[in-house]
């Protein structure tokens, strides 16, 4: 554990002003990952620019046009449980609340949400070989222990999965990110945020050095009366995903409309098929209409040898959520199936 | 080395911390305050739950210069100057632990359950005190307690 300064600028412009001036200094807002990965010595910056009081002021806000906007210093426990999110985006506010502790939600914040690091065992060893440590020096996941790991936009290079559960939600929401730097501002839809592996798989996203995420927005589109959002892992609270799903969609004369289905735990990102989210407009929302779709999304799975489960594992999910989210009032706490 | 206050059990203290020092070992370091437990010290076990800004958070993964003029209760400050707190009261009375070094992480988080005041039932209960474990197995004597604390309190 190296030592490191400490600054806590009062706005944006003054962050984005400070990290361009230091090439090893890293933001810190919650600081449950960052914290975590200096303790392990796999991140090593020599100061940290403290971003948590920036924008403080609402946990979100609504904009003009419809759009709700996320707050990237809100806690993830603040916005999971604000009373817009919960009336109009449900599925995000179940996404949330199925990811970490109560006391990580307390600290954590959305955009520190979207730049957590994966919890890929070998990365997490500072010991041993990890081409997203150290680039170049090898992959022991792909013929090591491997059941954590992806089975879907896997390379050669990277078999490990993004860990989030609040992005499977919002990728199926659609959202979109908005960033700051100094030379301006850009915002990124979310499915072009968080990048595949490839042959450089240190590279987690778009967001580039010296560029700060200030909020998130979701589109006014409200899917409060059909959704869900599961989670099956290895114990029932406090475990990163085997798989998550996150599913909406609208229902017309018992037709789908409107469908999204997200999964977690599966890909270097959250994993969209628009294929298969296409083939369901028109369709019954029942066993066989899902589990058709959950064949598209599944179709490119390639398993490892400890992970081989989670293709089926993956579909029965999808099959399992799209009927959940026709009764999203049945489920139990956690994310978990209903009963 | 930067200057910190912090409000820990309702007295001021002014710290000389390092900018790495998380606020689990000024508390315990610094201010002696070791009813607040180091587990794993990696945000995995709940050992080192406090209530800081009313909030139930981590000390392990927060650096006590971030928490700079934060009100923060341990264990120590959550009873009154004659009798426990029911949460405490209800853990002797349930069998609420064996070892106890999870207890006061697994009592400043209930504190922290009960003022969010999320939780409903029993499996809400069990749900968001999920990120405190006891390796005791102690569980459903904690869940419990709580449970006693909590319908006491609505009524």
């Amino acid at each position: 554990m190296n030592n490191f300064d400490y600054t806590k600028p009062l706005s944006v412009e003054e962050a984005t002003h400070l990290i361009d001036q230091n090439d090893k200094a890293m933001f810190i807002a919650g600081g449950t990952n960052i914290v975590d990965l200096w303790k392990y010595n796999l991140s090593q910056p020599d100061a940290l620019i403290d971003i948590s009081a920036l924008n403080k002021s609402e946990a979100v806000i609504p904009l003009e046009n419809g759009t709700l906007r996320l707050n990237a210093s809100a806690t993830n426990a603040e916005t999971a449980y604000h009373p817009l999110i919960e009336k109009n985006y449900p599925l995000l506010s179940k996404a949330i609340l199925a990811g970490a502790s109560a006391q990580i939600r307390n600290m954590a914040t959305n955009g520190g949400n979207l730049l957590q690091r994966t919890r890929c065992y070998y990365f997490y060893d500072a010991d041993v070989p990890c081409n997203k440590k150290i680039p170049g020096s090898g992959c022991p996941a792909k013929d090591g222990y491997n059941r954590m790991h992806a089975i879907l936009g896997t390379s050669e290079e990277c078999i490990a999965v993004f860990p989030s559960d609040m992005c499977v939600a919002l990728s199926a929401l659609n959202a979109v990110v908005n960033i700051e730097d100094k030379n301006g501002k850009r915002s990124i839809p979310f499915a072009d945020f968080h990048r595949l592996p490839g042959n450089t798989p240190e590279i987690d996203n778009d967001l580039k050095k010296g560029e700060i995420i200030t909020s998130i927005d979701l589109p006014p589109i409200h899917f409060t009366d059909h959704y869900s959002y599961l989670k099956l892992r290895d114990r029932h609270s406090y475990a990163f995903a085997l798989v998550s799903v996150a599913t909406a969609f609208k229902l017309d004369n018992d037709q789908l409309s409107d469908v999204r289905i997200a999964l977690g735990g599966v890909a270097h990102q959250p994993w969209r098929v628009k294929e298969a989210e296409l083939y369901l407009e028109g369709k019954l929302a029942n066993e066989t209409s899902f589990s058709a779709a959950a064949d598209i999304i599944l179709q490119e799975a390639k398993g490892f040898k400890y992970n081989n489960f989670k293709i089926e594992l993956a579909k029965r999910a999808i099959v399992r959520n799209g009927l959940m989210a026709l009764h999203p009032e049945t489920q139990l706490p956690g994310a978990q199936p209903s009963a | 080395m930067p200057t910190v206050l912090l409000k820990v059990n309702r007295k001021e203290y002014h710290l000389q911390v390092a900018p790495w020092v998380s606020l689990l070992d000024a508390l315990r370091e610094h201010l002696n305050f070791t009813g607040t437990k180091k587990g794993c010290d990696h945000g995995q076990c709940g050992a080192c739950t406090v209530i800081c800004d009313g909030k139930r958070i981590l000390s392990c993964l927060t650096l006590a210069v971030m928490k700079n003029d934060s009100e923060i209760t341990t264990i120590e400050g959550v009873a009154n100057e004659t009798e426990l707190h029911p949460l405490q009261q209800a853990f002797i009375d349930h069998d609420a632990f064996q070892c106890g070094y999870c207890t006061p992480g697994q009592i400043c988080s209930a504190i922290g359950l009960l003022k969010e005041g999320k939780a409903k039932t029993r499996e809400e209960v069990k749900e968001l005190m999920s990120g405190n474990l006891c390796r005791c197995g102690a569980n459903v004597g904690i869940i419990d307690a709580i449970m006693e604390v909590k319908g006491a309190a609505n009524e």
